[in-house]
């Protein structure tokens, strides 16, 4: 019996290293260093690192009253809210773009208006920043909402009967307890919006995020060429994510 | 001071119905009740923390049933810590104060203040999870006062308290309660309060059904429910018989008692204060119709004396000096005569 969950274990396991591991070894150091020094792979990192940031700050101020609101709250409809809130999951990311697409093309309400004040959400950084959005913002509202409902609500009321506003106690309590859930929840969000491509790709396949670029070198150039982009960019992911998980765990020690 | 006045409430299937009762400026009330009985309910509705269906709540002539929390003037302590995990116990006691936009110089100075009150001063800067219970109560006192309410709640304060905690935490319940202070207390321990209690209310399935001061409910239990809910040890259950005017015959557990009592014959309950059974080594030859021979099955103290406990075919509990017991040698295995006067046995019709 042990020996059955340890072989099937280990066969899983080996299914996602062993790929990865290939990946790797298939990229010569050499390769490796002339990719990452590749202006036009540096700028596509640096422009997928920055909206997927901007992506989970933006939506994120917006996601973390509305998780509190699901955790602490009973409306009608909340179940189908609750829902909604995961469709972004489990629908195909290309869908999810061609929604985007058409939420936000030039002859629709919302294009006009944000071009109005200057924004084009097609073919730009915007769009881009909408997309990875959409998909991934279902990871931070499940987290926070987690992260709210664990804070004992008789904390809030205790803070409400001491005369502290509904503001001032879910800036002081609600919040600073919720805290690691949240934080834990927009390194997944950055992370997911990261690696985006099916929705990204069909509302702005230029400028190039990173994930676009490997597919394009991909078709254009083949597999020996779109490889290198890859491990670069899984490395620069990689490394982002764990100084990521540090600080936070470096915070949580702080507080406790 | 504080005006209950019918107060209903419906939670689910639990209800409160009709719940009254009023507390004096400077006064310690305690709501008793087994858990369940909802005198928490009634604590949160005073608070703010729940919406009442019906009744009124009146705090020094305000009508506060409508009130927000935040401005209701009351301060409510839990039975477990509700501190602030993520602050000192310094940024705690001083929440309430910055909540209500103090300056810092000020602030300073009334947690210092509260804090000596309640003798916390040594765990500012600590952190409340490395806080005993008792320490924790002390601040979620310092911090409830902080704002200076009108009425204190205390929420089963002492519960999940050891024996000597309770007794420092009481004495600063009573110091607090003798600066003026009024508090309403919820507890389900009747000898905390009568410890405590200036008067008592006791709460039973959602509604009040006795009021007044520890000696009247405990002297004369409303019901069966309030007399064996304050721990009395000696409730019987049994039949009485005779007829009103005469003595009167009541046999439980095959012992018949003598009493008086004007209630028709039928089903009932009868309460012996402990303190009124009379313990002899000989046959006594007084007044009292009641005497049973028995043996000494326990000697221990209790709060004020010493409870031995006599089994006469059923036991009966009796308070004696611990003079009386030394005089009398009173041991366990030890045959003694047990007497009661009629006068002394209580009948309470079920």
């Amino acid at each position: 019996m042990r020996l059955v969950f340890v072989l099937l274990g280990g066969l899983v396991l080996l299914f996602i290293i062993a790929p990865l591991a290939g990946m790797f070894i298939a990229t010569s150091p050499a390769e490796f260093f002339e990719t990452a020094a590749d202006r036009e792979v540096a700028r596509s990192i640096g422009l997928t690192l920055w909206t997927s940031m901007l992506a989970t700050i933006i939506f994120g101020i917006a996601a973390i009253p509305f998780a509190w609101v699901l955790a602490r709250k009973n409306f009608p409809l909340k179940k189908l809210v609750s829902a909604i809130i995961d469709v972004p999951v489990v629908i195909p990311h290309s869908a999810a773009g061609i929604a985007i697409l058409g939420f936000v093309s030039r002859d629709t309400v919302v294009g006009r208006l944000g071009e109005s004040v200057g924004l084009n959400f097609v073919g730009s950084a915007p769009g881009i920043i909408l997309a990875m959005a959409f998909v991934s913002i279902p990871f931070l509202v499940n987290a926070a909402r987690d992260g709210f409902a664990a804070v004992p609500e008789r904390l809030e009321k205790a803070a409400l009967v001491l005369g502290a506003s509904p503001a001032r106690v879910f800036f002081t309590v609600s919040l600073p307890l919720a805290w690691r859930s949240i934080v834990s929840g927009m390194i997944m969000m950055w992370a997911r919006g990261m690696s985006e491509f099916g929705a990204v790709v069909i509302v702005a396949y230029h400028p190039m995020i990173t994930p676009v670029l490997i597919y394009e070198r991909f078709g254009a150039f083949g597999l020996a060429y779109a490889r290198p982009v890859a491990v670069v960019f899984i490395c620069v992911c990689l490394a982002f994510f764990v100084l990521l998980r540090m600080l936070s765990s470096k915070y949580d020690n702080a507080e406790s | 001071m504080l005006k209950v006045e019918n107060i209903s409430v419906r939670l689910g299937k639990f209800e409160l119905r009709d719940v009254s009762f009023e507390a004096d400026p400077g006064g310690y009330f305690v709501l008793l009740g087994m858990s369940g009985a909802g005198k928490s309910v009634v604590l949160q509705v005073v608070g703010g923390l729940i919406r009442p269906d019906g009744g009124r709540v009146i705090l020094g002539g305000r009508d506060i049933t409508h009130q927000k929390i935040q401005k209701r003037g009351v301060g409510l302590v839990f039975q477990d810590s509700t501190l602030f995990p993520h602050m000192s116990v310094y940024g705690n006691i001083a929440y309430p104060l910055v909540s209500a936009g103090m300056v810092s110089k000020e602030v300073l100075r009334r947690v210092g203040q509260l804090a000596e009150i309640t003798r916390v001063g040594h765990l500012l800067k600590r952190s409340p999870r490395n806080l005993s219970g008792g320490e924790q109560q002390r601040v979620a006192l310092a911090r409830a006062l902080a704002p200076e309410p009108e009425l204190l709640l205390l929420d089963e304060p002492l519960s999940s308290l050891d024996v000597q905690l309770r007794s420092d935490l009481r004495a600063l319940l009573r110091e607090i309660n003798g600066s003026g202070q009024t508090i309403i207390h919820v507890t389900h321990d009747y000898e905390e309060a009568a410890m405590l209690a200036g008067r008592i209310g006791v709460i039973e399935n959602g509604t009040v059904v006795q009021t007044g001061t520890p000696a009247e409910v405990f002297l004369n239990p409303g019901s069966e429910f309030v007399a064996r809910f304050v721990g009395i040890r000696n409730i019987f259950c049994g039949a009485l018989g005779g007829d009103t005017g005469t003595l009167r015959n009541f046999i439980a557990g095959g012992i018949r008692f003598t009493l008086l009592s004007d209630e028709p014959a039928g089903e009932g309950f009868v309460v012996v204060r402990a303190e009124d059974i009379v313990i002899s080594v000989s046959k006594p030859s007084t007044s009292a119709v009641n005497n049973f021979l028995g043996m000494v099955k326990s000697v221990q103290p209790a709060r004020i004396g010493t409870e031995v406990m006599v089994d006469i075919g059923m036991e009966l509990g009796a308070l004696v000096s611990e003079e009386s017991v030394a005089s009398l040698r009173l041991v366990p295995e030890k045959k003694v005569w047990v007497s009661l006067k009629a006068s002394a046995i209580k009948y309470i019709r079920r």
